[in-house]
Parts: C-alpha cells; sequence; structure tokens
C-alpha cells in the first residue's frame, strides 16, 4: 500500500492541472467529471489505505513514501516525502470524503457558473494542497501545503471578484491568515535553530531531551507555532477574517471555511503535541484562546441574519471546541470533535447554499420561512446538521465529541472548572441558535416563493452527509455508558491518551448536565422564535438589549478595533509618508547625477571649433602638468 | 656644407604648427581647415627630421615616412567625408554642422 501513498494528492493535483490548462476547451459534463472525478479517486485511494492501515497497523506506526529531495542546503534537508500515521489518516479521510461529496454537489451547483473550470480547477488544487500539509512528513513540506491552502482560500473567496466587496473579503482573509503563517515560520526557524531538523518524527523525539519543560524557548515555539494555527483557524484574535469569507459560493464555505481548511490549526497543535506538552504555558493560552472564542463566536452567532454568517461564527465557536480540548491535553477528543464537526458543518453549509439556490440567492433568514413543506429533503438534513451542532444527546455525532471535551475540560489533567463552565454556556448558546436557525428558516409563514428545486447531484450528498452526521457518533461513547471507543484507541496511536485529575465526580453528573443544558438551550430557542414570542417583542422595544444585540452582530466590534487600532493609524503614517522618506538618499544621488549630465552636456554643442579649443586646452593642460612635475 | 641648428628648424616648425592650429580654429571651410591640419602633420614631421639630424639617428625619418603615409590615408579618408557632406548639407561651413550636439 505504502508505495501508492503518493497518488492521494497527485491525483487531484493532476485534476488542477488539466483543468486549468485545457479547461476553457472542454464541455460542462466533462469538466464535472475530471473535477469531481479526480477527488473521488483519491478518496478511493484513501478508503483502501484506510482499510489497509486498521487491518494491519504498520509496525513503525506510519506509511512513509520518499518521492525525492526537494532541496540540501547546509544542515537543512528538505524531502517531498510523505507520512501517514493514525493522525494524518483520520485527516484524509475526511478531506478526500467530504471533499468528494462537495465536489458532487458543485457539479450541479455551479452548472449555471460562467468560470466552471476555474472553480473546479482550484478546489482541486486545495484538496491537493490540503491534502499535502496533512501528509507531509517534514515542517517545510507542511509549510508548502499550509500557504497551498491559503492561496485557494483566497482564489475561491474571491472566485465571484465581479461583486464589489468580494475581493476585499479575500484580500482580508489573505492578509489577516497572513499575520498567523508568519509568526508560524518564526516558529519554525527557531525549531530548526534549537533542534537543527524539521523532521516531524524526529522533532517529536529529539524534543524532549533538547527542551527543559516549561523553557522559554519551547514556550516561544509553541506560542508562534500556535499563532499560526490562530490564524489559519480564526481563533480570536484573529477570527474576523471568517465570517466574512462567506462570500465565496457555498460549497467553497463547506469544503474550505468549515470542514477541512480551518482546521489546519487544529492538526499543526495535534501533530506539534509533544512541544505543546512541554509547555505548560502555551497549553493553558490554548484552552483559554478556544474557551474565549467559542463563547464570543457562539455569542455573535446568535444575532446575526445572514444564514451563511451564522454558520460561519458557530465555525469558529465549534473550532474553539477543538483548541479548548487541544490546551486541556484532550487529543482524542480534539480530533473527535474535528471529524464529527467536519460532516455535520458540511451538511449544514451545503444544505444552506441550496437554501439560497433555491431563494434566489436570498441569505437573510427572516425573508426565508415556511420552507419545511417545499423541501422535505433540505429541511431533514438540515435538521439532522443542527441537531448535532446543538448536541443532541445521544442520536446525534456532535454531541458525543461535543459532551467528551466538556468531561475533560474538567477533568483533565489541564482542565479547570472555569474552562468547563465557558463550554457549558457555548453549549447552550449553540443549542440555542441552531434551534432559531431552524425555526426560522423552516417554519412559519412564507415569505419568498421557492424556485426550481435541486436535483439528485446536490440532494443526494446532503443524505450521505446526514446520516454520517448522526452515525460516527456512535464509534466513540463515554467510558461510562458503552464501551465503545474505537476512535481514540486509533487516534492514540499517533497521540497521548489522555490523562484525568484524581478526585472527581462520578462522569454521569457532567453528562446530566451537558444533556440539560444542551435541552434547555433548544427548549429557550423553541419558546423565543416559534411563532410570535411576546417575550422576544418585549426584548425588541428595550433600548439597552438591542444595543447589545447590535455590538454582538457586529461580531463584538472587532473589526472596528482592529480598524481604530491598526488600519488607520497604518493609513495615516501611508498619508503623511507619501514621498516615501527612505528613498530620499537613492532619488538624491540620481539627481545629482542628472544635474551633472546637463551641466555637461552643454559642452557638447555640435561646434568643431569648440571641440577643437578643448582637445588644444587640455594638451596645453598637461603639457604644464608635465613642465611643472 | 654649412650646417642648420636643429633648433632653427625647430622654430620654423612651431611656427608652421601654430599656423596650421591657427586655420584650424578660425577657418570655416572645411577643405580649408583639412589643409590646416596638413600643415600641423608636416610642422610634426619637420620636427622628428630635425631631431634625427641631431642625434644622427634614421628614427626621425622613419617616423616622418610613417606620418606621409598616414596623412595620405587621412585626406582619403577626409575628403570622402567632405564629399559626403557637401552632397547631404549642401555647404561645408562648419559653422552650420552642428548635427552632433547633444
Amino acid at each position: 500500500m505504502q508505495q501508492y501513498l503518493f497518488l492521494i494528492p497527485a491525483l487531484p493535483l493532476l485534476g488542477f492541472l488539466v483543468l486549468s490548462m485545457a479547461g476553457k476547451h472542454l464541455s460542462r459534463n466533462l469538466i464535472a467529471g475530471i473535477g469531481a472525478g479526480s477527488i473521488c479517486a483519491a478518496a478511493l485511494v484513501a478508503l483502501v489505505l484506510s482499510a489497509s492501515f486498521l487491518q494491519s497497523p504498520p509496525e513503525s506506526g506510519a506509511y512513509t513514501q520518499i518521492l525525492w529531495n526537494w532541496f540540501l542546503t547546509g544542515h537543512l534537508s528538505a524531502d517531498i516525502s510523505l507520512r501517514v500515521d493514525a493522525l494524518s489518516l483520520v485527516f484524509i479521510c475526511i478531506i478526500t470524503f467530504i471533499g468528494a461529496l462537495i465536489h458532487i454537489y458543485s457539479a450541479e451547483f455551479m452548472r449555471q457558473d460562467r468560470d466552471y473550470a476555474r472553480f473546479f480547477a482550484s478546489m482541486n488544487l486545495f484538496v491537493c494542497a490540503m491534502l499535502t500539509l496533512v501528509m507531509a512528513d517534514n515542517l517545510v513540506l507542511m509549510y508548502l501545503g499550509w500557504e497551498g491552502v491559503g492561496l485557494c482560500s483566497y482564489l475561491l473567496i474571491g472566485f465571484w471578484y465581479e461583486t464589489p466587496g468580494n475581493y476585499r473579503a479575500a484580500n482580508k482573509a489573505f492578509v489577516i491568515t497572513r499575520i498567523g503563517d508568519t509568526a508560524m515560520i518564526i516558529g519554525l526557524f527557531l525549531l530548526f535553530k534549537e533542534l537543527g531538523t524539521l523532521y516531524i518524527p524526529d522533532i517529536l523525539t529529539k524534543a524532549t531531551e533538547h527542551f527543559n519543560s516549561g523553557s522559554s524557548t519551547i514556550t516561544l515555539i509553541a506560542l508562534l507555532l500556535l499563532s499560526g494555527g490562530i490564524g489559519k483557524s480564526a481563533q480570536l484574535p484573529l477570527q474576523t477574517w471568517l465570517p466574512d469569507a462567506m462570500a465565496g459560493p457555498s460549497p467553497v464555505s463547506a469544503l474550505i471555511h468549515a470542514a477541512t481548511m480551518v482546521t489546519a490549526g487544529v492538526y499543526l497543535i495535534a501533530r506539534m503535541h509533544t512541544l505543546f506538552e512541554l509547555s505548560p504555558t502555551a497549553m493553558h493560552i490554548t484552552a483559554i484562546i478556544g474557551a474565549v472564542t467559542l463563547f464570543i463566536a457562539g455569542c455573535s452567532a446568535m444575532v446575526q441574519t445572514d444564514i451563511k454568517r451564522i454558520l460561519a461564527y458557530s465555525t469558529i465557536s465549534q473550532i474553539g471546541y477543538m483548541f479548548l480540548a487541544l490546551g486541556v491535553g484532550a487529543w482524542s477528543a480534539a480530533i473527535f470533535h474535528f471529524f464529527t464537526h467536519a460532516f455535520f458543518k458540511a451538511l449544514l453549509f451545503l444544505a444552506a447554499g441550496a437554501v439560497i439556490e433555491v431563494l434566489h440567492h436570498e441569505h437573510d433568514i427572516f425573508k426565508m420561512g415556511g420552507l419545511r413543506k417545499k423541501m422535505p429533503v433540505i429541511y431533514y438534513t438540515f435538521t439532522i446538521g443542527a441537531a448535532a451542532l446543538a448536541a443532541l444527546p445521544l442520536v446525534t455525532a456532535g454531541f458525543f465529541s461535543k459532551d467528551q471535551i466538556l468531561w475533560y475540560a474538567w477533568s483533565a489533567d489541564g482542565g479547570h472548572p472555569l474552562l468547563w463552565a465557558i463550554g457549558l454556556a457555548g453549549a447552550f448558546i449553540t443549542a440555542l441558535y441552531s434551534t432559531r436557525l431552524i425555526l426560522v428558516v423552516f417554519f412559519g409563514e412564507m415569505k419568498t416563493t421557492p424556485g426550481h428545486l435541486p436535483g439528485a447531484a446536490m440532494t443526494v450528498p446532503l443524505v450521505i452527509l446526514a446520516f454520517f452526521s448522526v452515525a460516527v457518533g456512535w464509534i466513540e461513547w463515554p467510558h461510562n455508558l458503552l464501551h465503545v471507543s474505537l476512535f481514540s484507541e486509533h487516534v492514540e496511536h499517533a497521540l497521548p491518551a489522555t490523562t484525568l485529575k484524581a478526585g472527581l465526580p462520578p462522569e454521569i453528573v457532567f453528562q446530566l448536565i451537558a444533556v440539560g443544558v444542551s435541552l434547555f438551550g433548544i427548549y429557550s430557542g423553541y419558546v423565543l422564535y416559534y411563532g410570535e414570542s411576546p417575550l422576544l417583542m418585549r426584548w425588541k422595544q428595550s433600548q439597552g438589549l438591542m444595543d447589545v444585540r447590535n455590538f454582538l452582530f457586529k461580531g463584538w466590534k472587532f473589526d472596528q478595533l482592529y480598524d481604530t487600532l491598526l488600519v488607520r493609524p497604518f493609513l495615516f503614517i501611508t498619508r503623511i509618508n507619501k514621498a516615501d522618506v527612505s528613498d530620499k538618499l537613492y532619488t538624491a544621488i540620481a539627481d545629482i547625477n542628472l544635474h551633472l549630465n546637463k551641466l555637461f552636456s552643454v559642452s557638447q554643442n555640435g561646434s568643431l571649433r569648440w571641440y577643437v579649443t578643448g582637445v588644444l586646452v587640455g594638451i596645453l593642460f598637461i603639457i604644464t602638468l608635465q613642465l611643472l612635475l | 656644407m654649412s650646417t642648420v641648428h636643429a633648433h632653427t628648424v625647430l622654430i620654423v616648425a612651431a611656427i608652421l604648427f601654430v599656423l596650421g592650429l591657427a586655420g584650424v580654429l578660425t577657418r570655416k571651410n572645411i577643405i580649408f581647415m583639412l589643409i590646416s591640419i596638413e600643415i600641423m602633420l608636416n610642422a610634426a614631421g619637420l620636427a622628428f627630421v630635425a631631431a634625427g639630424a641631431r642625434w644622427q639617428q634614421a628614427d626621425g625619418q622613419i617616423m616622418y615616412l610613417f606620418i606621409l603615409a598616414m596623412a595620405a590615408a587621412e585626406v582619403s579618408v577626409a575628403l570622402a567625408l567632405v564629399l559626403q557632406i557637401q552632397h547631404q548639407h549642401k555647404t561645408l561651413d562648419v559653422e552650420q554642422l552642428t548635427a552632433l550636439k547633444d
């Protein structure tokens, strides 16, 4: 199996190359066939790979394939080489499998678009880059994938570049993630300086010998890597790009800004877990960032009116849960939440895309309403997705992963009751806005007449994703309920097991509280948004509450904050420095030469007599010098 | 055989040279400038011959032969150029031939 590893990223790359070079001359059917086909083929290879991995795990814990030496300078050697261990395998499966479903969905969704080939070319390149990111065995190649997904994200957010504002959203995403990327590459430099290698398995083994636990160097490295993750995964304080990134087509939001790319930060931290374990400070900061982000983004999701922005804020919030889990040392719980979240959030985005399409590009949920009867398939699948998001107990995947995180947020070694409390508040908010979403969009009276309903290529992926949004939870049960923990057993080949504190209350208490909070959230949503709610009416009258609502609606005004703190001062400096002070020296040199040139060119006047005199004066000068010296 | 002092000849050569130089500087017609240059060349040749006679060396006469050959070549090229100038600009006045200025 090992020798076929390269096929997984190579097939999407091939699709990208064919589509980008010959895309203009191909028919739409062929473009869809190549675009979706390459990902489906990669998914098949990944399926065979995981089957063989699960049946007979390789002795070293990973499949490896060295393709060629990329470059070699001094002690730094970077190979184009792939390494698939238990952790990468989870990511590969999600990327190829969900990627394939989303590509099939896009084949119909984007059918009318002028740039059909460009869309699939970019999507294929994205899948290729994302696979490179998770399969790389050294951090240089991983960084290549890391920047590759950033590029594709930029290209696809700005896909409809003719609409004003879209390119702005694309630029914003690119620039803000660049802040994190810069920190991350500095982290890589430091790591190389300390350990002399960027080969991932070497780093993980050498780090424990080289660094003292909690030393300032390792903390700095871990924090720099964390910053990279924060930028890519839209965590506080670099979260502001993700809601705007919804300018891209819905399948892009589903694939890049929900299921895969934004979880690259989670992957990075999990991959570098040894470094983080050596630095308790970095771990605490990760957990705190996750907790604060999940709360802040959840609050914003509660009051948004654009269906995709609700989901975007919810994505930020769910990734916050993953960071929280990583920070408390619950590695497998974080990856498990990534796993379930990828299914239900991709489902929600695709279903939302279908709703928007049917309602003639209407994004405002308060102009939707009453769609339950008109589009039953989308209604049921969307409801399943929202239920998973709200962590409806036992029947949805979201419950199993979120419950695990909440339990570890208190009980794991790095856990703290406060983290647990924030997570619990987040769970309440999540349940509330999920319910609000369903009730406002699908119940009540119809406000926009639906158009043409989506065909099978769009509904079948929805149904498949809905099935998995329910079913994947059952592979990992809470320890006290049922002894099924296939997922954590698998992931713990690559990641350390979670250690628990001593002397805790029984787990069932936490579970009951979490279940109660989720159900209470759903009930609150029902009370507030089912039909005309007198309570909501009264709240709308109150000026103070509306101010709070507007504050949350604007995403806690982070954009304004950054605008005042960074953008305006920067623009001010550029305005007063329009002539560029540092250029003065160089322009001065050029100016002096120009003046000398003007001075001397006076002597070249075309008069032969003048030249002869010049020669004569020169000769006399030289002779005089000879005589004098 | 009456001997001529070398510095007498050098004075003649210097006078010739200055005459030629004055011609180059003051003449307007390009052909007269050429003739003046020939005079300057001959002044230089005379100085060489005088020096060769003074030190009883053949070098001076050999240099004069070189100068003669060079002058012939130069005149032939220069006259060809003069013909072209006359042909293209319809004038031989150096005051008006200023196409080479900056």
